[in-house]
């Protein structure tokens, strides 16, 4: 495992001059990835939204690996097509070096309009890294609900209003859906873990065939929190077991990292302004809720992970 | 080396493809292209050829991988009908503003609904607009010799766009039919080894593509597209030539039959031509000046050719396979009537909208078609500018 120090040594493939907010995780997770990818040549794909329209304004790119966005719902057959000319050119002797081959999409090109797309590239086995920056809303087109924001949430068309506050629904469990895709690789991380990130993201790069990470990638803008505090959000995402760090090795399902303690969901939901509704006198069966919901979905996590399923002591 | 051999359109197709032999196919099965899939299938699981062959689980994968693969700077193929089609609708635009050459079959299909899997060319007509060049083909020969040509005039320097190879569903891709094909080593030779310019794999070169396009640019990349598309029309012209050394059939951006002295022409595309071709050598023996112009290049339009073979002609009928829903006709009414405003020569231009959904269009039709624009000829007179052929109204 490399250090913090040996690893910003590593030259950067995603550079400064992108136009993503200040504080965006997007950035943070994206290098993170990029440089556990260290001596070999990449191709990155990726979906549209905030990632692609802020890094590439033509004539401008912030990327000095090949890139190549297509469209929103695509990123998954576009990358499988660029590894298919791969294996084509590399039999005929054409490209030179080794190639990896990583696509970025958002939650929202994942989850939901690009669920198909991906669904089929990790099916057929394309030697390929899809990661999936979740920040949990479509924010690149001003935070609209997705099938991956989390319930309750304030977003402009999950808005909490007088009757329905906020998003009714249950967030989708895409990292075990792409575990049952039977795939060599699945990984759930955070960027608040530097340590895991990277080390996931050298698995999905090492094995052959398809891998999937799920990154928690806060996006300051959409989930109104003080944007100098993303570490500490995600922090307590993990912390409050709302987004649990975990690793599908070969269908082997592994828990990385267990809180010590029981931290309520409260902690991770007071900082963010899309929850805010959610504190006001009366509200407090929502959030009641909402805990009960982490805490089955953490339960069962553990079940599938081989240990002991029960609740940290509080 | 020339052989006569007996195949339909989609083995004819299927079969330039394997002699093609590119480096990526990605496609998804659909009525009536489906044999296509299947066939090349067979010959990647047969080692006929070198292809990576991907099994996409859609048509909008299908173009998406198509692209990557392009993008990465291999040989790269797809082929599809109607709803496939219209499922790829968005990243066809995408292909042709990437520069992409990627050639791709459509056996042409009525778009739904009501769902139906005969032929009209309302898929066709659905991306006239997206930037791709669009051939057009009369029968297998036609979209084997079409299929061969297209990797050419994709690839072209001065080009670089993806062309859609068009033949009609079950009349063309089902139908036998006697054609020539020519052996694996011309058509390799004829078609040479993709050299891309910028791409993907090329580990010292790294590049972006599919960048986010402002107003400070976009409009000026569509105007290089049209440039491209102008372009082609020579590269068209040149291609065909060449291609007649290897096979004794040349080809141009449009088929003028008997037009020279017309005073009546029709204006077809694909299979239908060879009906109003027989119908026209009919009217000539009783002496009826008849013509008929199949335009085989759609996109880009060979207006100026069009213009030039039609400036003696006193009536023509363009007959739609598709609908617009304008209310003032088909899609080629609408490009042909243009092409001839300039002339100033009052040719009379009429419209016949026939065959949607697979609807017989029958000898009867073309010879009223033909009647229809005597009368129009002698008296000068258009009751109804569109018509319906075998529709019972
Ligand atoms: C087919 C299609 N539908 C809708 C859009 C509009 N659109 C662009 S980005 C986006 C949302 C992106 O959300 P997400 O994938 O979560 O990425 P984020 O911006 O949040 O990182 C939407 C709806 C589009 N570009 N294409
Ligand atoms: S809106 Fe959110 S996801 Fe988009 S660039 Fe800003 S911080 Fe990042
Ligand atoms: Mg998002």
């Amino acid at each position: 495992m490399a250090t913090l120090k040996e690893l910003s040594k590593v030259e950067e493939r995603f550079v400064g001059g992108h136009r993503l907010c200040a504080g965006c995780g997007h950035g943070i997770t994206v290098r993170m990835i990029l440089n556990a990818a260290e001596g070999s040549n990449v191709v990155v794909g990726c979906a549209t939204g905030c990632l692609e329209v802020a890094s590439t304004i033509y004539p401008y790119t912030a990327w000095k690996c090949s890139f190549i966005h297509n469209a929103f719902e695509n990123a998954g057959a576009t990358i499988s097509g660029v590894e298919a000319a791969y294996k084509a050119l590399k039999k005929k002797g054409k490209v030179n070096g080794d190639f990896k081959f990583i696509a970025f999409g958002g939650d929202g090109g994942t989850y939901d309009i690009g669920l198909q797309s991906l669904s089929g590239a990790m099916e057929r086995g394309h030697n390929i890294v899809y990661v999936c920056l979740d920040n949990e809303a479509y924010m690149n087109t001003g935070i609209q609900r997705s099938s991956a924001t989390p319930t309750g949430a304030d977003t402009t068309t999950s808005p909490a209003g007088k009757v329905i506050p906020g998003k009714q629904q249950p967030r989708k469990d895409l990292t075990a859906i792409m575990a049952a895709h039977n795939i060599p690789y699945v990984a759930q991380t955070a960027i608040n873990n530097w340590q895991d990130v990277h080390k996931k993201a050298k698995k999905a790069l090492e094995v052959e065939g398809p891998a999937f990470i799920n990154v928690l990638s806060p996006c300051p803008r959409g989930w109104r929190y003080n944007t100098p505090d993303i570490v500490e959000i995600t922090k307590l995402a993990v912390e409050t077991r709302f987004w649990p760090l975990f690793e599908v090795e070969n269908g082997k399902w592994k828990l990385n990292y267990k809180p010590k303690k029981y931290v309520p969901i409260e902690e991770f939901l007071k900082p963010q302004g899309r929850f805010r509704h959610l504190f006001k006198p009366g509200n407090e069966h929502l959030i009641k809720a909402i805990q009960e919901e982490v805490d089955s979905r953490w339960l069962a996590l553990l079940e599938r992970c081989g240990e002991t399923p029960e609740l940290p002591p509080r | 080396m020339k052989t006569k051999v007996a195949l339909t359109g989609n083995e004819a197709v299927a079969q330039a493809m394997k002699q093609i032999n590119p480096d990526v196919v990605a496609a998804y099965p659909i009525t009536p292209q489906t044999e296509i899939v299947q066939i090349f299938s067979s010959f990647v699981a047969n080692g006929e050829v070198d292809t990576e062959f991907v099994a996409v689980e859609s048509e909008h994968s299908a173009m998406s991988a198509a692209i990557g693969a392009a993008a990465g700077g291999a040989r790269a193929m797809t082929a599809t009908s109607s709803q496939g089609l219209a499922l790829m609708f968005e990243v066809v635009y995408i292909a042709a503003s990437l520069r992409l050459p990627i050639v791709f079959p459509v056996v042409n299909r009525a778009l739904s609904g009501p769902i139906n899997i005969h032929c009209d060319h309302s898929d066709a007509m659905g991306l006239r607009d997206s930037g791709v060049i669009q051939l057009f083909s009369e029968n297998a020969q036609e979209a084997y010799d079409n299929m061969i040509q297209a990797v050419r005039i994709a690839e072209h320097p001065d080009v670089r766009l993806p062309v859609m190879v068009n033949m009609d569903g079950f009349i063309t891709s089902h139908a036998m039919d006697v054609l020539e094909v020519i052996d694996d080593e011309t058509v390799k030779n004829f078609v040479g080894t993709y050299v891309p310019e910028d791409y993907l794999l090329d580990a010292q070169n790294p590049i972006s593509m599919g960048n986010f396009d402002m107003y400070d640019f976009y409009f000026e990349h569509k105007r290089q597209q049209v440039e491209a598309m102008k372009a082609a029309k020579e590269v068209i012209k040149e291609v065909g030539k060449e291609f007649a050394k290897i096979s004794g059939r040349e080809y141009g951006l449009i088929e003028s039959y008997k037009l020279d002295d017309a005073d009546v022409a029709l204006v077809v595309l694909n299979s239908a031509a060879g009906t109003a071709k027989g119908v026209a050598d009919e009217l000539r023996a009783k002496g009826i000046k008849a013509g008929v112009l199949k335009p085989r290049v759609y996109r880009p339009f060979p207006q100026e050719e069009i213009r030039e073979a039609l400036k003696g002609v006193k009536a023509v009928a363009v007959l739609d396979r598709a609908e617009t829903f304008s209310t003032c006709g088909g899609p080629m009414f609408a490009d042909i009537r243009n092409t001839l405003y300039d002339l100033k020569n009052d040719i009379k231009v009429v419209n016949y909208i026939y065959g949607l959904g697979g609807r017989d269009l029958r000898l009867e039709h073309v010879q009223q078609v033909f009647e229809d624009l005597e009368n129009i000829r002698k008296t000068g007179r258009v009751d109804e500018t569109v018509k319906y052929l075998g529709l019972r109204e």
